[in-house]
């Protein structure tokens, strides 16, 4: 089989992206309100399991950082989308990077699909104030049987009158102890398969809907995660985002910003990580130098530095071919792959030449070496990752 | 020095004020652009003086000027805030963060004559920069810049032009045509009063800039910027520069190295070397 891609990964590689003042000036903003709004806290917000979205988020609404691509008719700020890039390269700079992701479920994964499909009623109803910072918002895709396997869920709604009544569980959800509405993924038909499916939103304080529990997790502390059920959730047909039966096409679209996102605060996390492991290396001594007389160690991180210039580079031509209106299916998935890779390498290596302090609580390191960890499960594991990228590339028989 | 202005054009100084009550407030903020302090800087070898060829940054001092004075306008219902920069090459940066904080426009001075200007020719430009800002009611300052750090030229502009100035301010509240203003002391603060127009400067720290949001830096794009040389202001450029400061920085040295300290081990009489040496220094 061709590759069927490369025309677009050639396309776009050549139109390569610039940066303005207002770029930079924006990457400033984003700096300093994670320096002061979240990085203070972060140390609380871990210890209790759980941060003030609500209060953080309406900080964030009031800047604009919350629809930076969406539409200004909606309260978006219309900017294009390297914009998003520098947000999730600076949020992955916190001290905290549970916070960052439920930054990123507000802005690139819970809202993507409504705005792009749902109906103005729904927009205005449901996505000013999510762009705004009033209500929380989640993605409510996995369940307790299906994950890699989005085909197998089971959550089901059924219609009756003008209402869909829905049964089931959703698990792993981000925001869920706090969020307002939920981008819920269910079946609408028994089609089965990826047939079926339809995107619906559900208000949190609607009869029938409960948080089972909040999950107790090794790293994305500071994020709240919880499993969901719904008991006969009754809400009204016109709640579809896009068409019903559309769903699962509608997600996968989803799914792509929600990997870029992924990808572009990997950038930002091993940067910072890089940046405090190379000052550690110069300051600390043993035999008779600082560790970073050591060739090992100079090649290691040189070796990742330039890891990192090579994802960066890989998001900088994912920008330009989403902005030219390319598929970036296949830019999402590289770049969502080897970014959580290199994010875990780069945690390895900062606990390790970090010694014994890499491995206490009080040093960056014992946090960020659990945070990281997640991005090669959430969002799509590693696997699925290289399966969507063997079925390109015509590997294998699937 | 304090004028009291009854209405229309005020014989002392600039412009024509004096109001009962202030409808609306516009304030001109002097803000200084400076080169980012988390880069290295260094001197220029030739004038002995900090190289500013780079990309500069607005001075974090100066954001509290320009947070009060976004407040103040907030305040009064009306009015804008105008911001006075002298800076080389034409350098917009700094002011435009400024401009995306909020502020509506900017007067910028530069000219290749200004090099080596010191602070009194600086406060020479900035008092001429003011006054073509048009009709302010207060002017805010910084007390002190973070690189070259005098913590005069606020004061020396007041002088030039005839205003009141008062140091050190904490909050300003306006009060027809009166700026009150709690003036931070060592113990406390003291409330001042001040008639307006009036030069106050600001201490670092007393308001929580607010960030530039996306819509403020999209915004700060298309604000104007009056960009001016010497001439356009009538400043002689041989009263400012190397020639008008009529002085030469003659040498440089490096602040001594600061000794290693003295260990003392504690063998539980410890506090004994530390009494003696304190006894040493005669602290005690
Ligand atoms: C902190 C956190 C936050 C999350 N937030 C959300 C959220 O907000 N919304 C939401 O819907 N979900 C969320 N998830 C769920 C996440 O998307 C899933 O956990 C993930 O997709 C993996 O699914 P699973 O856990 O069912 O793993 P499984 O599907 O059971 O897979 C287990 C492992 O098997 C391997 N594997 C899977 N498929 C293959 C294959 N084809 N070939 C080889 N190996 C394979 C992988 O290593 C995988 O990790 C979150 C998860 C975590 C941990
Ligand atoms: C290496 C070096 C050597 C120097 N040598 C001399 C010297 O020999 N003699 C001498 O008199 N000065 C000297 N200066 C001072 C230099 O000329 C001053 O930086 C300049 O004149 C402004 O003074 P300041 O920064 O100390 O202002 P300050 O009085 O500390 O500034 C207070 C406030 O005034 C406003 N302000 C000051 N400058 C500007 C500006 N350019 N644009 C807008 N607002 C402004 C700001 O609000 C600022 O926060 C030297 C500076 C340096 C870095």
């Amino acid at each position: 089989m061709p590759h069927a891609s490369d025309a677009g990964l050639r396309s776009s590689v050549v139109d390569v992206i610039s940066f303005t003042d207002e770029h930079e000036m924006f990457r400033t903003t984003v700096r300093e309100v994670v320096q002061k709004e979240i990085d203070p806290h972060a140390d609380a917000w871990e210890a209790a399991g759980v941060f003030p979205a609500h209060e953080l988020f309406a900080t964030l609404g009031q800047l604009g950082l919350l629809g930076l691509e969406y539409d200004p008719r909606w309260g978006g700020a219309g900017a294009d989308h390297i914009y998003t890039m520098i947000l999730g390269e600076e949020i992955g700079r916190s001290a905290s990077l549970g916070i960052a992701m439920a930054i990123a479920v507000q802005t690139d994964m819970a809202t993507p699909a409504l705005h792009d499909f749902g109906s103005d009623e729904l927009r205005e109803r449901y996505l000013r104030p999510a762009i705004a910072g009033q209500h929380v918002t989640a993605i409510a895709v996995s369940e307790p049987d299906a994950g890699s396997d989005v085909a197998g869920l089971r959550t089901r709604a059924v219609r009756d009158g003008d209402e869909w009544v829905i049964n089931g569980a959703k698990m792993w959800i981000t925001n869920g102890t706090q969020a307002d509405w939920l981008c819920l993924l269910c079946r609408t038909s028994d089609e089965g398969g990826y047939q079926g499916m339809s995107q619906i939103i559900v208000p949190t304080d609607t009869v029938g809907f409960s948080v089972s529990r909040k999950l107790d997790k090794l790293g994305m502390r500071a994020s709240d995660t919880a499993e969901l059920a719904f008991d006969g959730v009754r809400v009204p047909v016109t709640n579809t985002i896009g068409e019903v039966g559309r769903g699962f096409q509608q997600q996968m679209a989803q799914f792509q910003n929600e990997r870029m996102i992924a990808a572009y605060q990997m950038v930002g996390a091993v940067e910072f990580a890089l940046e405090r492991t190379i000052g550690y290396v110069n300051e600390r001594r043993a035999f008779g130098a600082p560790l970073v007389a050591n060739q090992s160690i100079q090649y290691e991180l040189a070796d990742i530095a330039a890891e990192l210039d090579v994802l960066r580079h890989h998001n900088w031509a994912a920008v330009a071919a989403y902005q030219q209106g390319d598929d970036i299916t296949r830019h999402a998935t590289v770049a969502k792959l080897r970014a959580a890779r290199l994010a875990r390498r780069m945690a390895d290596t900062a606990v390790q030449f970090h010694g014994g302090m890499g491995y206490v609580e009080e040093t960056w390191t014992a946090r960020f070496y659990r945070d990281s960890r997640l991005w090669s499960i959430g969002g799509g594991a590693d696997e699925v990752m290289l399966r969507t990228i063997a079925k390109m590339n015509g590997i294998g028989t699937d | 020095m304090s004028v009291a202005h009854t209405g229309g054009a005020c014989a002392v100084c600039y412009r024509a004020v004096a109001r009962d009550r202030i409808p609306s407030m516009n304030v001109v903020v002097c803000v200084k652009q400076i080169p980012d302090p988390a880069d290295p800087g260094s001197l220029d070898p030739q004038t002995k003086t900090l190289k500013r060829d780079g990309k500069l940054i607005l001075d974090e001092s100066d954001s509290y000027g320009v947070e009060m004075a976004l407040q103040l306008v907030d305040t009064a219902g009306g009015g804008e805030v105008t911001l006075v920069s002298m800076a080389p090459n034409n350098e917009v940066s700094g002011l435009r963060t400024a401009l995306a904080m909020g502020a509506a426009k900017a007067v910028l001075v530069s000219d290749d004559a200004l090099a080596g200007t010191d602070a009194l020719g600086t406060a020479k430009v900035l008092a001429k920069a003011i006054e073509r800002a048009g009709d302010a009611d207060l002017i805010l300052a910084a007390t002190e810049s973070s690189d070259g750090y005098t913590g005069t030229v606020p004061e020396q502009i007041a002088e030039l032009l005839n205003l009141p100035s008062v140091t050190f301010a904490k909050e300003i509240a306006i009060d027809g045509s009166t700026a009150k203003i709690q003036r931070q002391t060592e113990a406390g603060y003291d409330d001042v009063e001040s008639p307006l127009p009036a030069l106050v400067s600001v201490t670092a720290g007393v308001v929580e800039p607010r960030y530039p949001s996306f819509k403020g830096i999209m915004a700060a794009k298309s604000k104007p910027v009056d960009e001016v040389t010497l001439g356009d202001l009538g400043i002689d450029a041989g009263s400012v520069g190397w020639a008008g400061g009529g002085q030469e920085i003659v040498e440089v040295t490096a602040a001594e190295e600061r000794e290693a300290g003295t260990i003392v081990e504690d063998d539980g009489e410890g506090f004994n070397k530390i009494v003696d040496y304190l006894a040493e220094l005669k602290v005690i």
